[in-house]
């Protein structure tokens, strides 16, 4: 598989999920289980890759704790905050970088 | 500002304030895509074609770290995040009537920040104003970010001495934070954090975040911590939109 096949298959489903929704009947939604699943798919998704993106490593050490893991930290205080969301993202690159530039946690 | 119309003008600020402050998602999103391996051009069909940023960091986000041997981890992972999409389209069927190729156009529009701004206004004609012009707003500043963050992230080498690595977990907390509410939602967030950190280290890369949805279907189908009375208000899938959203 190419990336381009991942690229353009990925948008595809995703476009089709939209377009499905136009083609279900309403009534569809009066039901809470579906719905609220959707919601919770979300959160747990998002949840998990804040987890694999932060400590991820490579092959030989799958467990990686390294800058990425303050600058998260910092991210968190940002949105506790209520920083918008590119301040935040932001951040967390600054941080990183200025550890591995001081040669901690690289 | 209230001009001779104030359901239209209110309908379109609102739409303003979102969709400027989204769209400058685009520009971390461009450059963590061509620092995770992306070219220019693969970047930017996502942007156009895909147009759903939780579902677009997921692709870059499982490819970094997985690479191609993680691409059904990608897909599966990106589609399950535009499943609240399909819920989103359902709530916005009937506001946005008309023939059936307006739906097919408003469907590629139909994400978080659309549905939000349009199901707040309070009139069918604001809901409509308001949806459109946060579609519109947010597609073109989405897609010209996206060109302008991946011809910045390809001018840099090494992106972990730039911390992208790190923006992109910032990014995914970005987008998870405004979402945890109530009870339930931080449960299977905490939940789903905890099942990808033990899996991570026995499993292929992309594959422990496939894992944590299951928590979320547990959690959702029997609603534990749910809401005692099913259904809540009419809430049925549309976002809510207010200043926590982090937007």
């Amino acid at each position: 598989m190419t990336t381009w096949n991942v690229v353009l298959l990925a948008a595809v489903l995703v476009l089709a999920l939209k377009i499905a929704g136009y083609l279900v009947p309403a009534r569809v939604l009066e039901r809470p289980t579906p719905a609220r699943v959707a919601t919770l798919l979300t959160v747990a998704l998002l949840a998990a890759l804040v987890v694999t993106q932060t400590v991820q490593g490579d092959g030989a050490h799958p467990l990686a704790i390294d800058a990425r893991l303050p600058a998260l930290g910092v991210s968190a205080v940002l949105l506790v905050l209520r920083a918008p969301f590119i301040v935040v993202v932001v951040a967390a690159a600054v941080v990183a970088a200025l550890l591995r530039l001081a040669g901690w946690m690289a | 500002m209230a001009g001779p119309d104030p359901e239209r003008a209110a309908a379109v600020r609102a739409a303003l304030a979102v969709g400027l402050a989204v769209a400058a998602y685009g520009l971390s999103f461009g450059a963590l895509a061509t620092a995770s391996g992306l070219d220019l051009w693969q970047t930017c069909v996502l942007s156009l074609f895909m147009f759903s940023g939780g579902s677009q960091f997921a692709v870059i986000g499982v490819l970094a770290s997985g690479g191609l041997a993680a691409a059904p981890a990608a897909i599966v992972g990106s589609t399950l995040l535009g499943a609240r999409n399909a819920l989103y389209a359902m709530r916005m069927g009937p506001i946005i009537g008309g023939p059936w190729w307006r739906r097919l156009l408003a469907a590629q529009w139909t994400i978080d920040e659309s549905t939000a701004v349009g199901t707040a206004q309070p009139t069918l004609r604001g809901q409509r104003i308001g949806f459109w012009a946060t579609g519109a707003i947010i597609y073109v500043g989405w897609n010209l970010t996206t060109l302008v963050g991946a011809l910045v992230g390809d001018l840099l080498g090494d992106v972990r001495a730039y911390g992208l690595d790190a923006a992109a977990a910032a990014a995914f907390l970005g987008l998870l934070w405004p979402r945890l509410r109530t009870r339930q939602p931080i449960a299977v967030a905490a939940g789903a954090a905890v099942v990808a950190a033990l899996t991570l280290p026995f499993l292929p890369p992309g594959v422990p975040v496939l894992l944590a949805a299951v928590v979320a279907v547990v959690v959702g189908v029997t609603n534990w911590l749910g809401p005692a009375a099913p259904a809540g208000t009419g809430a049925s899938g549309a976002p809510a939109l207010d200043r926590d959203a982090g937007l």
